[in-house]
């Protein structure tokens, strides 16, 4: 459990990153900070593992004050995932993914074995531990990433808009490797992003952040669609336009929901029934919006798939 | 014409390559005072020179510092120091390591500050302290433009170093002093083409290294990069890599 207690960060520069933030992020849930440049989301998550430190206020992982903590150890002990991937240039794979465990003191056969399973759980060939990180593509250089940030089995696991600079089908691959993962680990989970679809797809809870790392909402990714709480979250989240303002039309004996464009978004499989229409699996909007919440179930198992290309 | 054949003259002259004021004797000492002021100041420039590149602090100073340093008249600060500390080795020695601090400080510090600041800052996320940053990440990775730094102090030192000879009888200066001194065109010319080929070879030497520890995955997955041709810049691949897909990912 992550504590965030009234915290405060003010840049050198006089810049204000976050403003009196006070959150609770519960263990081996996915928490989603997103908001835009500026929101502070990316200086938040650098809290948690002292890369900044706070300003004023407090921080605290599973009750301890981290300030009270050495950042060389704490940073050890916490998984880190970035964008562009951060590995370094000169070490092959399975070194960098063994860097950590051996900074722990780790013997090297015991790191580099444990690097090979590891490169198995996040879904890469083993056949590419002897190459250099130039040498991978994209995607798998965010794949090699993750196993580094697993390396040292953390309970805490920090991903800083890792899949960000990744082709869009690139990405809605990782989107579903970080779910399953998710569900084999049961870690906590703090991801910072900055597009919505990812963040309704991950998050078992959301915050969306204002400028200056203000907290505009939090809740789970269906409690924000159903009750925005102000015209920002609204538009935010893109619940009043798009395809997220869906609506329901009543054809012959079954009932289709359809976006604000016209666009066929899927079908309602109500009470009547509980198998998905092969209609469905063109589906791209993840969610229904408040009115058409009810009972009625929207399936989209194609959903997921189209997080990228939604703004 | 003459002087070359004096020159040829004088290179091929046995007396010339025996006894403490041979060729072979005068070359060793060439080259061991240019390896001691190398050693001194690269003592006292790459600690300096990390520290900024890794710090990113100071840096204007010590551009300034190396500007002053360069601008100095070597002759003039040998003389200086001559008549300071007397006759011998002692001022040429000071006099060289003042020239070779700037180009081996300016080596170490942008072979560190040319590093992705994403690299160091990854580095430092995962929990390597910054003792080990400077020694897993930052010297690897900056090391081909330190050497770059020592090539080009190596060079001017060599090339300097012929001034030793103004008040010692110690190195190839020896032979343009005394040929000046005597008229002896053939020995000076002769002592002059015995300096530009150390340092020529010095180059050779230097560019080889450079290219030598440039690491291994910084070239990899670049398949137009002009270090190509050396079998060693060709990583081992799989045979399936398509070369023309992999640096579309790299930086």
């Amino acid at each position: 459990m992550i504590e965030f207690h009234s915290v405060t960060k003010r840049f050198p520069d006089g810049t204000l990153a976050v403003d009196d933030f006070s959150l609770i992020l519960p263990s081996h849930k996915t928490t989603v900070f997103v908001g835009t440049s500026g929101s502070g989301k990316t200086t938040l998550l650098r809290m948690i593992n002292r890369m900044v430190d706070p300003t004023s206020g407090s921080i605290e992982i599973d009750g301890a004050d981290i300030a009270t903590l050495e950042p060389v150890k704490l940073r050890r002990g916490i998984g880190y995932v970035m964008q562009n991937s951060g590995l370094l240039p000169h070490r092959r794979v399975i070194d960098n993914v063994a860097t950590v465990p051996m900074l722990r003191g780790m013997p090297k056969k015991k790191a580099r074995d444990e690097a090979l399973q590891l490169l198995d759980t996040v879904g890469l060939d083993r056949s590419l531990a002897n190459r250099y990180p130039s040498q991978l593509s994209g995607g798998q250089q965010q794949r090699v990433g993750v196993a580094r940030g697993l390396a040292v089995n953390p309970n805490i696991l920090l991903m800083d808009e890792p899949f960000g600079a990744v082709d869009p089908i690139v990405r809605a691959e990782l989107q579903q490797e970080l779910l399953r993962l998710q569900q084999e680990l049961g870690k906590t989970v703090v991801f910072v992003t900055h597009d919505i679809d990812e963040a309704f797809l991950l998050g078992d809870r959301v915050v969306i952040l204002r400028t200056g790392g203000k907290v505009a909402q939090v809740g789970s990714p269906a409690d924000i669609l159903a009750n925005p709480i102000d015209e920002f979250v609204a538009t935010f989240v893109g619940a009043d336009r798009g395809k997220r303002a869906l609506h329901v039309e009543n054809y012959g004996d079954g009932d289709v929901v359809v976006d604000e464009t016209g666009r066929l978004a899927g079908v309602l499989v109500g009470e009547r029934s509980t198998a998905a229409s092969p209609a469905a699996g063109a589906v791209s909007a993840g969610t229904v919006s408040a009115s058409e919440k009810s009972k009625a179930g929207l399936r989209a198992p194609g959903a997921s798939a189209q997080g990228g290309d939604s703004q | 014409m003459s002087f070359l054949t004096e020159t040829l003259a004088w290179l091929v002259d046995p007396a010339n390559w025996v006894g403490a004021g041979g060729i072979p004797t005068r070359l060793a000492q060439h080259l061991l005072f240019t390896l001691v002021t190398l050693l001194v100041a690269a003592l006292i420039a790459v600690p300096i020179g990390f520290l900024i590149g890794h710090t990113g602090r100071g840096r204007g100073l010590a551009v300034a510092l190396s500007g002053a340093f360069r601008a100095i008249p070597t002759l003039g600060l040998l003389t200086l120091v001559g008549l300071w500390v007397g006759i011998g080795l002692n001022a040429p020695y000071v006099a060289l390591t003042v020239l070779a601090i700037p180009p081996i400080l300016a080596g170490a510090y942008t072979g560190f500050e040319a590093i992705d600041r994403k690299i160091i800052d990854a580095a430092r996320a995962v929990g390597m302290s910054e003792a080990q940053i400077v020694q897993k990440v930052e010297l690897p990775l900056g090391l081909p433009l330190l050497i770059g730094g020592f090539r080009s102090a190596t060079l001017q030192v060599v090339a300097t170093a012929t001034l030793a000879a103004y008040i010692a009888d110690f190195g190839l200066g020896r032979y343009l002093f005394e040929g000046l001194r005597i008229r002896d065109y053939g020995e000076m010319l002769g002592g002059s083409i015995l300096v530009i080929l150390l340092a020529i070879v010095s180059e050779g030497v230097f560019a080889l290294v450079q290219k030598l520890v440039v690491p291994r995955g910084v070239t990899a997955g670049l398949p137009t990069d002009i270090r190509d041709g050396s079998s060693r810049s060709r990583p081992v691949m799989e045979p399936t890599i398509k070369e023309g897909n992999s640096h579309v990912h790299s930086k």
